[in-house]
């Protein structure tokens, strides 16, 4: 089974997370750059299905050149060879462009199924998995917690609001992923030297016959007006508990009008 | 004025609060039609009209047989036969994902997650762990937003409230993901999670599957009950009471956190909250630095003193 898993190189959560002054699109020189913590799930649930019915796990990465840091993470963990699509064109485009630019890229790789995170932490847009189905025309098993594959049929375990529901398609298929599903794994020390050797082919968007007129700012579908930081919160009021911490908590609801 | 499209939320005919809040934005925008999916619309309608809606278009339960794509093609097929001002959606994980699919359907634009929405269509969003403030709007096509449930507050406006089946033969891609089953998990009589005004959690410290010490204070205040990751992967509360990043998003106007460190996945889905009161015993715990008034102290101590003194004040 040929699996390839999206990896998205994002800002690290424990750092200051910008956006740039000019064009208002993320600022990769605030923060270190990680693996959206999500697709180290996407990872392992291919690496998971790979044990079991064979096959290789390509890891898919649109981004600048620094994401190849993440790419080598990602190969590490054990995946077996990386795709990067990589193109100043490609700056600043919205959810909807990098599904379609994925979705070239994904045309040119043959695959049984597609695994991605089911949001980014700096986006957060949640759509790239119903997105990318869209695109390829392939059915959506998205919010899954738990994958089983039998021959062409597939099953996921689909999150909603009340519970979750089971669903079923044939492959190929694109699965997005909740942290329910596994516990991704620490590489080793053999697989990191490894991974130094796996092979990452570059693409352009020319190689990926990404229409240059669809992506990039230029001619996002979207556009962000402005930016600014939050009003800084009023500094809260913190008490130690000397026996009458429930009162005090009684007294700011009263305050605030809840009781 | 074009119309604008508006996704119904509801339970069994039981229109969720956070359409009302829609219906509400989406009359700023033009006039608002509620896009209905499923049984239930007879009893639903009265709701929606009384918020706004002029029309109710009604579709099949059939189309909920299908993972998302199904709504996306009505939605698409709506939008374009209306020449719709804009599409809304709640910010749901599910509605997102319908959000995305409408766009790539119609060539437009999407905006996830908005706070609020203006006359022109500019969305207000809170980003970076509510660090950053932006607005944003859709420049092509149009415009798909999901907007967060208790974003805008929901005001009455009657309308016509007309009632329209849509005939719509799904495409084969549509029905590529099939449900097979429906789990629903046990819910109890508290309000839901992400619609509640109050919110109670629980966290590691609660130290055990007896959550009643938050369910009791949740009760007195008429509040949802939810729980952290960590309380949730203990198995001391079912997993769709998980608040987070990979939880539900909730926005209340109260939350308060009890034995919850606050760490940035879960501060991602409740930061918007308007009040947030915490009590940890940890001094350090992050969650104070977002506490607008906190405890440094035992939760089973402080929790069941307040649940009482509610009580007392009632
Ligand atoms: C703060 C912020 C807000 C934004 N808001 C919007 C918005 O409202 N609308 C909009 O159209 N665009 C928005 N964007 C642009 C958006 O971040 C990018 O287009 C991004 O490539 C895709 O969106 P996402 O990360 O939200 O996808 P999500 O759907 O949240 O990501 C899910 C998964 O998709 C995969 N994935 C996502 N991007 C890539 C990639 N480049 N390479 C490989 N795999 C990937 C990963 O597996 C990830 O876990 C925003 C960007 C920022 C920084
Ligand atoms: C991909 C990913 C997604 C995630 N998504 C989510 C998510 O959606 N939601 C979420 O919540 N987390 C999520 N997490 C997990 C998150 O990182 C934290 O691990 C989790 O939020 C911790 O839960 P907690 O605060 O209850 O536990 P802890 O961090 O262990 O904190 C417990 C707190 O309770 C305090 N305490 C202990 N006993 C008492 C007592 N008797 N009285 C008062 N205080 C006490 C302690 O001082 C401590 O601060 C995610 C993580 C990952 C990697």
């Amino acid at each position: 089974m040929n699996i390839v898993v999206l990896v998205k190189q994002v800002p690290d959560t424990a750092t200051e997370r910008k956006l740039t002054s000019d064009d208002k699109t993320l600022d990769r020189a605030a923060s270190d750059g990680v693996i959206n913590e999500l697709d180290e799930y996407a990872i392992e649930e291919g690496l998971l299905l790979k044990e079991k019915h064979g096959g290789e796990v390509t890891i898919l990465t649109m981004g600048p050149e620094q994401a190849t840091d993440s790419i080598r993470k990602a190969l590490s963990m054990g995946a077996d060879k990386a795709v990067h699509v990589s193109d100043e064109a490609l700056h600043g485009s919205d959810a909807l462009q990098s599904a379609y630019a994925l979705s070239r890229a994904l045309g040119r790789i043959e695959f049984d199924l597609v695994v991605l995170g089911s949001e980014s932490t700096d986006a957060r847009t949640g759509v790239m998995g119903a997105a990318l189905a869209e695109y390829l025309g392939v059915p959506q098993l998205t919010l899954a917690d738990k994958v089983d594959v039998d021959g062409q049929a597939i099953k996921v375990q689909r999150l909603t609001d009340y519970g979750y529901d089971v669903v079923e398609a044939e492959l190929p298929a694109v699965v997005s992923v909740v942290e329910k599903i596994n516990e991704p794994r620490y590489p080793s020390f053999k697989l990191i030297m490894q991974a130094k050797k796996k092979p990452v082919e570059k693409l352009t968007i020319a190689d990926a016959e990404i229409d240059a007129a669809r992506v990039g700012l230029a001619n996002a579908t979207t556009e962000t007006v402005d930016v600014a930081p939050a009003p800084p919160r009023a500094a809260g009021t913190i008490v130690k508990d000397e026996g009458e911490g429930g009162v005090k908590i009684a007294e700011f609801l009263a305050e605030k009008k809840f009781v | 004025m074009a119309e604008v499209l508006v996704l119904v939320d509801h339970v069994d005919g039981e229109v969720k609060k956070v359409t009302t809040e829609l219906l509400t934005a989406a009359r700023r925008l033009g006039e608002p039609a509620a896009v209905w999916i499923g049984e239930g619309a007879d009893t639903g309608s009265a709701k929606l009209a009384e918020y706004g809606a002029e029309k109710v278009y009604v579709a099949p339960a059939e189309f909920n047989d299908y993972v998302v794509a199904p709504a996306a093609e009505l939605l698409a097929k709506l939008a374009g036969d209306a020449s719709a001002a804009a599409v809304l959606v709640s910010a749901t994980p599910e509605n997102k994902e319908v959000a995305g699919r409408t766009a790539v359907k119609l060539g437009s634009g999407v905006l996830t997650d908005a706070v609020d929405v203006s006359a022109e269509g500019v969305t207000e969003h809170s980003i970076f762990g509510g660090g950053t403030i932006t607005h944003a709007k859709v420049t092509s096509g149009v415009p798909v937003i999901a907007v967060r449930p208790n974003s805008v507050p929901a005001e009455e406006s009657p309308a016509a409230g007309a009632r329209e089946e849509v005939s719509l033969e799904l495409s084969d891609a549509a029905k590529g993901a099939k449900v097979t089953d429906r789990v629903v998990q046990e819910k109890g009589a508290r309000p839901e999670l992400t619609e509640a005004a109050i919110v109670v959690s629980g966290g590691r410290g609660v130290g055990s599957d007896d959550f009643s010490v938050v369910e009791s204070l949740a009760d007195s205040l008429g509040a949802a009950v939810g729980a952290s990751r960590a309380a949730v992967d203990s198995g001391w509360y079912p997993n769709q009471f998980q608040v987070g990043q990979t939880g539900k998003t909730v926005s209340p106007n109260l939350y308060v956190a009890l034995g919850i460190s606050g760490a940035i996945q879960h501060r991602a889905g409740m930061q918007t909250s308007k009040n947030i009161v915490a009590v940890n015993k940890d001094p350090e715990a992050p969650i104070f630095e977002l506490a607008d008034f906190g405890v440094i102290g035992d939760l089973h101590k402080v929790a069941p003193q307040l649940t009482e003194e509610i009580s007392k004040r009632k």
